[in-house]
């Protein structure tokens, strides 16, 4: 094909692809004049070039619906008529160009329907303004006002009304090598094959190669008069690889261009009010992986529009709104990229789904009764699912979910389904960046380097003896004393094997780390930079080290291992977002809550047996010289940071020491802190903590398992008025005020046990229930409270069911709802926030947590 | 090509540990000296590390000690031959290439039964050179270095 026909059809296309979602933007907005100067541009310039080109079916449909444009900017209303016969046209011209681009010439045809469409229009438009003195303008006819600006604005072009009126002019090649300013200015992409660009990638990375291996011949000989010019080599290469490899990537937003239009159409064709909202358009993506998820989320698109969405009528007898939503939000997470697709519509008909997987033979009936909600919404990825009972033109015939499953399966995806029965559905596809360019710090370990995905460092810190971030040991385990905060630290080199025992920890960097709600600090032995890193499969050899999530080879020829920050958390021995969602899945939500995993200090004060107390509570481990501990008013005090601290003992047979050094764990709340006098910290344990033998003691919980010893949990709670007797009375709550209420709510006894003392201590009146049912009768029953804390995973009715619940009882809906989980995924927050969650809590960030309290109870009030 | 007979085999030879081998030419991609190799902590002991060959991360083997041969002298393998398995691409590091033997398929005999088992793993069968065994060594099989693992456990 001629170059110059292949680009206008490129071009052309794109611009289609823009003016499509602009005219959906400009119904819903039509006083914004911005939007349809925009797309006026742009439908003139196809109707130019193809004058230009000789191509006169297009350039008349093109005309005509630029005619109708220019009443919209003399004040016709954007009916919905006028913009589905605009839409109507540029898709007879994608037509058109689609055939030209096969055929190199226009194809036969008329276009007769649309044009008397477009023109009957752009006639009422006329004579509905009547009063102007303006001549109706006659079919085929345009206004003077038209022409001289076509005239005005393309003085360059051939005559190109001329060109309207000759019927089929035979295609003519355009022989001058005219590149005219149109050419220019609008030629703003090319397509290129996906095979070029990777075989332009593979040839940089060993120009790359080479150029090194110059540097390295050169660094040799002092005086090479070739010095300077490799070095211009070498910025050049630096600068062309990083071209590249940006070309690769493309955002998310480019797949997603289509939806306006198709959710519009549908929203005619189905007779329902949609609205789209799209999220994180921005979202880079490899384009081999956005060609993949194209088709798979149009068809979940088209599938919400279709089948989760009720009409507005039935969406008006249930109370909701009567627009129906669908969202679409995309971002990254940690290695992951996230792609969210949701509706509000009615969600998953369950029984429906059970009926049909039993007529299918995917299960048995006796099976399927086993099975949680959650389980068997995942029967709609079988092959040949399809619940829709009546067969549309939109979606259901059969080929629907299963499909989009194989094709993210394809790029080792993943994607789940969340569905509530009259709330919407929610799936949400995980891809992994394997394909994919990533950000990584370079790091170096045992004489290694290696990649940190940047995505999941949240700081770097440099530890010093002195400083205020200190590595503190507790027998082999260390911890890093970070802004109050203890992080369990891994060190890099010993996680990998590598002999370390003669390297100071303390002169290492740590790479604070982030995976879901879980933060931990990576010590590394020096730390270079970050780098744009291509994502390489690891060799399927070597695929089981969960420490890697891939390799890349770097700017300067050399393979290295990219740390996978999930696999470094597995081997902390901690549960991890993706571990708890993996055991979700396949036990479902109930499950998940006894799964918990808690990192606990365990000591010895007193007695033989072994205490505990969860580690973040405590704010720090001190040891101090014996000798400083004084004795005032009959209590023992420490002077520690300029204040006295308190010491108490856990029981009397848990003494203060004579000499020696003396281990405490310090509890701070604001500007106070007490310690605990213990005889000896003995380990950090991680474990599932269940109390096994509940405890009458004042002061301890119960006891547990805790690495195999029966262990005392030590409730902290009960020590803290100990050492400040108005520990539960704080400054900052005036003592007149009526203490605020909290509702709190977990499964677990232990966090109930846990979390109520810390609450009574920041000053609240706390009731704690062990369901959210127990909550809920409570509240029912009409029981006030000013607050409530509940948690997330729970059997029966889960956080989200529970602030779901609240909100549709006008009685309760007002009541502020704080959420305490073990995972804060942007997911969850994001499902908290629709599900009414006022405020989202880590499980263990008990100052955030009264930080939040505060918050919820100082609206209320002044509410 | 002169295999037009069929009953002539070609294979790229090279010694190992003080043995001789050879390779099905057809499984060979090139011949190279290993370069910047990327040890792989934790990695099975058999797999050297990993190194870029002209944008191509290759996994490199290293053949002594997946023969159990033990290291003869302290010198480190100074030649890798380049294979492909799956998509993937593997190096197997060897003391020292040797010359491409034509071999008759006739000669081609089974594995003498006492041959050490790990050589026999992966070993489809020998030729009787002059003065000297020829191994026969299965790309696959070699590469199959989990299988392996499983056995000497």
């Amino acid at each position: 094909m001629d170059d110059l026909l292949r680009e206008f059809v490129t071009e052309t296309n794109e611009s289609l692809d823009v003016v499509d979602v602009e005219l959906v933007r400009f119904e819903q907005d039509p006083n914004n004049a911005k939007i349809l100067d925009n797309i006026f541009r742009l439908v003139h310039t196809i109707k130019g070039t193809c004058g230009f080109l000789g191509l006169p079916r297009l350039e008349t449909l093109a005309h005509a619906a630029e005619s109708v444009m220019e009443k919209f900017r003399d004040g016709l209303p954007a009916t919905n008529e006028a913009v589905t016969v605009i839409l109507a046209t540029i898709d007879r011209i994608k037509e058109i160009l689609e055939s030209l681009a096969r055929e190199q010439g226009e194809p036969e045809g008329a276009d007769a329907d649309l044009i008397a469409d477009l023109e009957r229009i752009a006639e009422r438009a006329a004579s509905a303004k009547m009063p102007e003195p303006e001549r109706v303008l006659k079919p085929g006819e345009v206004s003077l006002e038209e022409l001289e600006r076509v005239f005005r604005e393309t003085p360059v072009d051939p005559p190109k009304q001329k060109a309207a009126i000759q019927p089929k002019q035979p295609a003519p090649v355009v022989e001058e090598p005219i590149k005219d300013d149109d050419g220019k200015n609008s030629h703003q992409s090319i397509r290129v094959a996906v095979d070029s660009l990777e075989h332009l990638m593979t040839m940089v990375s060993e120009l790359v190669l080479t150029r090194n291996q110059l540097l390295e011949i050169v660094r040799r000989h002092e005086d090479s008069e070739f010095k300077t010019p490799l070095q211009r080599l070498s910025n050049v290469t630096a600068e062309l690889q990083e071209g590249v490899m940006k070309t690769r990537m493309q955002p998310i937003g480019n797949a997603w261009q289509k939806f306006p239009r198709i959710v519009r159409d549908l929203s005619i064709e189905l007779g329902k009010q949609i609205e789209l909202e799209l999220q994180g358009a921005e979202t880079e993506l490899d384009r081999q992986v956005l060609d993949l998820i194209k088709d798979p989320l149009t068809h979940m698109v088209r599938n919400s529009a279709d089948h989760g969405l009720e009409t507005s009528a039935e969406r008006r007898a249930v109370g909701k709104p009567e627009h129906g939503r669908i969202r679409l939000s995309a971002y990254h997470e940690g290695g992951h990229i996230i792609i969210q697709v949701s509706d509000d519509g009615r969600g998953l008909n369950t029984e429906r789904i059970k009926a049909k997987a039993v007529a299918q033979g995917l299960a048995t009936e006796a099976e399927i009764e086993k099975l949680s909600e959650s389980q068997i919404h995942k029967f709609i990825f079988a092959a040949g699912f399809s619940t829709a009972t009546t067969i549309t033109s939109v979606s259901g015939r059969g080929v629907g979910m299963d499909v989009v499953r194989t094709n993210i399966d394809q790029i080792g995806g993943t994607i789940d389904v969340k569905s509530v029965a009259g709330k919407g559905l929610s799936f949400t596809i995980k891809i992994p960046l394997t394909l994919a360019i990533v950000a990584a710090l370079i790091v170096e370990s045992a004489g290694e380097r290696f990649a940190i995905p940047q995505l999941s460092v949240v700081e770097l810190v440099r530890a010093r003896a002195g400083g205020d971030h200190r590595i503190e040991r507790i027998k082999d385990t260390t911890v890093l004393r970070l802004r109050d905060k203890l992080l369990p630290l891994a060190r890099l080199s010993r996680l990998l094997g590598a002999d370390d025992s003669s390297k100071d920890v303390e002169a290492g960097f740590i790479v604070v780390t982030q995976v879901g709600s879980q933060t931990f600090g990576i010590v590394v032995d020096g730390v270079f930079h970050t780098e744009e890193i291509v994502v390489k499969p690891m060799s399927s050899k070597l695929r089981h080290i969960t420490m890697f999530s891939g390799n890349t080879i770097l700017g300067d020829g050399a393979v290295i291992m990219i740390i996978d920050p999930n696999g470094v958390a597995q081997a902390l021995g901690s549960t991890v977002t993706s571990q708890m969602a993996a055991a979700d899945a396949e036990q479902g939500t109930a499950g998940a809550a006894a799964e918990q995993s808690t990192s606990l200090l365990v000591f010895r004060a007193g007695s033989t047996q072994p205490k505990a107390v969860p580690l973040s509570l405590i704010t720090r481990l001190e040891e101090i010289d014996a000798a400083k501990i004084e004795l005032s008013n009959g209590r023992h005090m420490v002077q520690y940071r300029g204040h006295l601290m308190p010491l108490i003992s856990l029981n009397v047979d848990a003494g203060v020491k004579g000499e020696g050094a003396q281990p405490l764990l310090v509890f701070s709340d604001g500007s106070r802190s007490m310690a605990l006098v213990v005889d000896e910290i003995i380990d950090i344990v991680e474990g599932n903590l269940t109390i096994q033998v509940a405890s009458g003691n004042p002061g301890v919980l119960g006891s547990a398992i805790v690495k195999g010893q029966a262990t005392e949990i030590i409730d902290v709670g009960h020590f803290l008025p100990l050492a400040f007797e108005d520990w539960f009375r704080r400054k900052d709550q005036a003592s007149n005020e009526r203490r605020a209420s909290v509702l709190l709510i977990d499964d677990s006894p232990f966090f109930r046990n846990m979390l109520a003392p810390v609450l009574q201590a920041a000053g609240y009146a706390v009731t704690a229930v062990g369901s959210a049912r127990e909550a809920l009768d409570l509240l029912q029953d009409g029981k006030k409270f000013d607050v409530a804390v509940t948690d997330i995973e729970m059997p029966e009715i889960d956080g989200f069911g529970f602030a779901e619940s609240l909100r549709a009882d006008p009685a309760t809906a007002e009541l502020p709802v704080i959420a305490l989980s073990s995972q804060i995924s942007p997911e969850a927050i994001e499902r908290g926030r629709e599900a009414g969650f006022h405020d989202f809590v880590a499980k263990f960030d008990r100052q955030g947590l009264i930080a939040a309290l505060m918050e919820q109870t100082a609206v209320g009030r002044a509410a | 090509m002169d295999n037009i007979d069929g009953n002539l085999n070609e294979y790229v030879t090279g010694m190992v540990g003080g043995e001789l081998f050879g390779l099905p030419i057809r499984r060979v991609q090139d011949v190279f000296m290993p370069e910047r190799l990327t040890r792989v902590p934790l990695a099975p002991p058999e797999i050297a590390g990993v190194l870029n060959l002209r944008g191509r991360i290759v996994t490199l083997i290293d053949m002594r000690l997946r023969l159990g041969l033990t290291q003869s002298d302290g010198d480190d393998p100074m030649m890798a031959i380049g294979v492909e398995s799956r998509g993937e691409s593997y190096g197997l590091l060897i003391d020292g290439i040797g010359e491409v033997l034509k071999l008759d398929e006739s000669l081609f005999e089974r594995n003498p039964i006492n041959l050490d088992p790990r050589l026999a793993a992966v070993s489809s069968g020998i030729y009787r050179l002059e003065g000297q065994l020829l191994m026969v060594l299965d790309v696959d099989r070699v590469l199959d270095i989990a299988t392996a693992n499983a056995m000497a456990a």
